[in-house]
């Protein structure tokens, strides 16, 4: 069976790229080569940044005749429709035609049409300019003296050469040379830039890689990330440090050299005053560098690690000498935006407007930010006003929410006039991703609490579903009072998540608060906080009048269901529990907690079956209009059944009622645990069809009370099983 | 002439080294602009059919970047070489790895990379895709595939090279702060360095774009600039008649497009220029280089009057 290898040889292709781009000429061509009709057994693809390849092994090589039969007119139909037949099935005459014969229909005329199989070679020179013409790069480019004329060739960045070769195992390959936009695919490519840039003649896949390694070229990116991290190690134990791992870096840096080698550079030490966040940042987003720190140390080195190109004449000292100093002016930069940053802003007049709004201190940096950011009109959102509005909303629901979480009032107010100061920071302008880190530092510098500088930072937490729940209350009231407003903003102004599209990320808003929330063990009804953060939107904006509570709470629901079936919780239970309006988050989740452990037991099996067989009959005889007694009536009891029911349902009703109020739903549970014998005797013994109807209405008004009963604590019927 | 011990020697091996490529060296644009691009050798050149080749110095000013003279590699005025050839040759990568080399860059000692880096102006309204490059680490060049500017579709697409001049020759010089760079060449008393030419300035320029500048004068000069540029395009824009077909002034409307742009640059250093307002400046300068461009398309060097086949 044949192999047919495929290059795309072209200029840099971004490292970001790479790995979709194979994965995606891999679908393409094997989509196309099976939907023509041809069959291999393997295929795998390959990337550097200059090259992404293909290599498909056991093709066949022919692909199969099709066979098709076409049902023709009856042998007695019209000239006319017979011509329309034969011109159809392309037949010459009737002779080729064959008669078929159908006892109800009569005899008619069919066709048989053989369509041949086609070459492999034949289907691949086909397909493939197709597919590099509309190849998926989320971003491409034309290019060359082409680009003068429209429809010109597309790619990420110029292609340069096309290898496509085609032939069984021990045979010599033929090259299949179709060609896109002058470009004929050929068997020769070429290997590393710089070390080999000669042409290479290449056969099938297995020389293809060898002579590419022999040119200084590592075609599989798995094989130059293990080069990579395995070298980084060693270089860095070598000199007594420890790599810091960086799984997104390797990737990137495994896509942007074709010959990795690995070299340590270094800065003086002095740049170590500068927070590690920082530098890890520097070197990283700007030097494509991974840093390394002593052992079991916090903070980093001052030696960094660099992958480069190539095997340089000198073993590499001019290559990390280079390096070094980039990273030291880089570092430098970054030394004067965090030295920039405690000194004060120019022009501090014009700040006193917004200084009065929040109640900062122009002395302070961090103030002078906030300040600043207020004055600057920076906007949050177009429909949802400016940074400065937001933060006022934000600590008018944070003073509401600081009331019912026991939040310390001054500290919740100092943090959340605080906590958006640092997005006009030059440190967070550089490097978004420290925004709050950023924050929290400058904060502690210029002497908050520490309350108040750990809300700073933390007022983004929890960002997802693993991220560290903020346990302090300062910073608890100040997370939930960011979340809720965002949440209720961009309901007022119909911006909600649809399907995957989620750009503000409010499901994962949602699940921060509901994290806060259950996590924390805070009883905060939702509602009211909706009416807080409403009302302070719609008072800076009169022109929003939309009223969200209900759909923001059942989106809330939504949310709280996808966190406790996470969790293990059952689905129906949720929804047995969870009334349209219970916006009681931490009471929601312990009912479904209390009737989890209770329906898993045997005494809550057993209710549940009795009682939904009291609402399956009930319900039944509601349908067919039978009727039932307004309430029971113990003068036409007849049976002792019937009497210790009523009475089990009156105390259990009142023990679990007493217990809801309480909120101790285990108790409550327990309590309505206590109807199993009852219900059970009840089935056994009494007949609920009586002839006397009016005490068949009687003890369907019993049946009546048993569902309200266990409807204290959930809707049974919900529950399955 | 050794590009490793001057920074005009840089200069000049660059002018050879491309002037032997065919590019016409010019000079200057005689006008404040924040980066080579702007001048209309590349911005309007890069528009139309014929073919273009050319190289240049551009000093580039980026007000923000001021550092008051105390940041060894930060400028708010630098230099750029830029070089423009259209439609882009097929070994574009080779001829600039050829101008390295030219300039004492051995590609086996340094390691030479094409980043990732995806140009765009918006207030040019100009994109494309290209790379930066690196040399051990450090951005030395940009290189871009022109796809649009002034917001038309580039036809053919143009290759721009702009090399940051300044780090370059730090590079090569081995120096590790801007102002020790050697600017002509000599040594001891004679011997006139980068620093002696520019730090002063660097220092009261930076005083200039982030306290002094007056902002109510920056602010009425904009306006000026963008009314200018829009009257001189009107004045100049081409008649009914078969022989008045092409616009006649493109060129200094360009001028006030510029100047509109960097009288914004330097409001915003001033700390003057809300987010929401910021992108109305940037909207306002694009509309003005979109006018530009089109009117350049009715122009000679712009292609109305050539004739693809005869060419």
């Amino acid at each position: 069976m044949p192999d047919l290898l495929i290059e795309l040889r072209s200029e840099e292709i971004p490292a970001r790229m790479q790995r979709k781009a194979a994965g995606d000429l891999k679908k393409l061509v094997t989509d196309a080569l099976v939907e023509a009709g041809l069959t291999y057994e393997g295929a795998r693809e390959y990337w550097t940044p200059r090259r992404l390849a293909l290599d498909i092994r056991g093709l066949t090589a022919r692909s199969a005749d099709l066979r098709e039969e076409r049902k023709g007119p009856r042998i007695d139909a019209n000239e006319k429709a017979i011509e329309g037949f034969l011109r159809a099935a392309g037949l010459s005459s009737l002779s080729e035609a064959h008669v078929h014969n159908d006892p109800k229909k009569g005899d008619f005329y069919v066709a048989h049409i053989v369509k041949p199989g086609r070459e492999a070679e034949e289907i691949i020179a086909d397909v493939m300019p197709a597919i590099i013409r509309d190849f998926p790069w989320p971003k491409s480019m034309r290019s060359g003296a082409a680009s003068a004329k429209p429809g010109s060739l597309r790619w990420v960045r110029p292609l340069q050469s096309i290898v496509c070769t085609f032939g069984a195992e021990h045979d010599e390959t033929k090259v299949i040379p179709f060609e896109v936009d002058g470009i004929v695919a050929s068997n020769i490519t070429y290997g590393h830039r710089f070390h080999a840039p000669e042409a290479i003649t290449v056969r099938r896949f297995a020389d293809y890689a060898e002579k590419l390694e022999k040119a200084k070229v590592v075609i599989d990116a798995e094989r130059r990330k293990e080069i990579i991290s395995a070298d980084a190690h060693n270089v860095a134990f070598a000199n007594g440090l420890e790599l810091v791992e960086d799984e997104g870096l390797l990737e990137e840096v495994a896509g942007l050299v074709e010959w990795p080698r690995v070299l340590m550079g270094s800065f003086e030490e002095s740049y170590l005053e500068i927070p590690s966040e920082i530098i890890r940042l520097t070197i990283k987003t700007n030097q494509k560098c991974f840093v390394t720190r002593k052992p079991g140390a916090e903070t980093l080195s001052n030696r960094f690690i660099l992958v480069s190109n190539i095997e340089a004449k000198d073993g590499g000292k001019e290559i990390a000498h280079g390096n070094g100093k980039v990273v030291r002016a880089r570092l430098s930069d970054a030394a004067h935006f965090w030295k920039r940053d405690q000194s004060d802003l120019p022009d501090l007049e014009t700040l006193t407007a917004s200084a009065e709004k929040f109640g900062l201190d122009l002395k302070k940096p961090l103030d002078q930010r906030m300040a600043k950011l207020d004055a600057l009109n920076v906007t949050f959102h177009a429909k949802l006003g400016t940074q400065g509005e937001r933060v006022a909303r934000i600590r008018s629901l944070a003073a509401a929410l600081a009331r019912l979480t026991g939040a310390d009032a001054a500290s919740v107010d100092r943090a959340v006039v605080l906590a958006k100061a640092d997005l006009r920071t030059e440190a967070v302008g550089e490097f978004p991703e420290l925004q709050g880190i950023m924050g929290h530092k400058y904060a502690v510098l210029q002497g908050e609490a520490a309350a108040v500088a750990d809300a700073i930072e933390d007022h983004y937490k929890p960002q997802g579903p693993s991220d560290r729940v903020p346990t302090d209350p300062v910073s608890a009231t100040v997370a939930l009072a960011d979340k809720l407003d965002t949440l209720v903003g961009f309901w007022a102004i119909d911006e909600k998540p649809t399907g995957s599209k989620d750009p503000y990320a409010l499901r994962r808003a949602a699940l921060g608060v509901i994290r806060l929330i259950l996590e924390g063990s805070a009883r905060l009804p939702l509602l009211p906080c909706f009416d807080v953060a409403l009302a302070a939107l719609k008072a800076q904006r009169p022109d929003i009048r939309a009223e969200i509570s209900a759909d923001l709470l059942a989106f809330f629901h939504d949310r709280l269901k996808v966190y406790l079936r996470d969790l293990g919780a059952r689905y129906d239970l949720i929804d047995a529990v969870l009334a349209p309006d219970a916006d009681d988050l931490l009471m929601i989740a312990r009912r479904v907690e209390a009737l989890t452990a209770f329906i898993t037991a045997e005494e809550g099996r057993n209710l549940l079956t009795g009682t939904k067989r009291a609402t399956q009959i009930l319900a039944a005889e509601e349908k067919k209009g039978t009727e039932v007694a307004e309430s029971v009536d113990e003068a036409l009891f007849r049976l002792d059944a019937e009497r210790t029911l009523h009475a089990s349902i009156k105390v259990a009703s009142d023990d679990a009622r007493d217990a809801i109020v309480k909120e101790d739903f285990r108790s409550a549970m327990q309590a309505l645990s206590k109807l199993r014998a009852p219900v059970d005797d009840f089935f056994n013994d009494v007949l609920v069809n009586d002839e006397d109807k009016a005490i068949r209405a009687n003890r369907l008004a019993l049946l009546g009370l048993i569902r309200s009963a266990t409807g204290e604590v959930a809707d049974f019927s919900k529950i399955s099983g | 002439m050794n590009p490793k011990r001057s920074f005009q020697a840089l200069i000049l091996t660059l002018h050879n080294y491309w002037a032997d490529k065919g590019c016409a060296v010019l000079q200057p644009y005689d006008m404040e602009v924040g980066a080579g691009t702007f001048h209309p050798a590349t911005t309007l050149r890069a528009l139309g059919p014929k073919p273009w080749r050319a190289a240049y110095v551009q000093p580039s000013r980026r007000p923000t970047d001021g550092r008051y003279g105390e940041n060894p590699n930060r400028l708010q005025h630098y230099y750029q070489y830029q070089v423009i050839l259209k439609p882009n040759p097929s070994n574009l990568q080779e001829l600039y790895l050829g101008s390295l080399e030219a300039i004492g860059l051995d590609p086996l000692l340094h390691d030479i990379r094409f980043v990732e880096d995806d140009w765009e102006s918006p207030t040019l309204g100009a994109w494309g895709l290209g790379w930066e490059c690196w040399c051990d680490g450090m951005e030395v060049s940009q290189f871009t595939y022109f796809q649009q500017v002034c917001g038309i579709e580039c036809s053919p697409v143009s290759g721009e090279l702009t090399y940051g001049l300044e780090r370059l020759a730090m590079y090569v010089q081995g120096v590790d702060n801007v102002y020790d760079l050697n600017f002509n060449g000599r040594e001891g008393a004679e011997k006139i360095s980068y620093g002696d030419v520019f730090l002063q300035a660097e220092q009261e320029y930076s005083r200039h774009n982030f306290e002094y500048a007056n902002t109510a004068m920056l602010h009425q000069h904009f306006i000026d600039a963008e009314k200018e540029c829009l009257a001189l395009l009107a004045a100049g824009a081409p008649g009914d008649s078969s022989n008045n077909r092409l616009h006649k002034c493109v060129f200094p409307a360009y001028d006030q497009c510029i100047k509109a742009s960097h009288v914004f640059n330097l409001l915003d250093a001033r700390g003057v220029i809300s987010v929401t307002e910021r992108q109305s400046y940037i909207l306002r300068v694009r509309t003005l280089a979109k006018a530009c461009g089109e009117a350049f398309l009715l122009t000679e060097a712009g292609g109305a009057n050539w004739n693809r086949e005869a060419a």
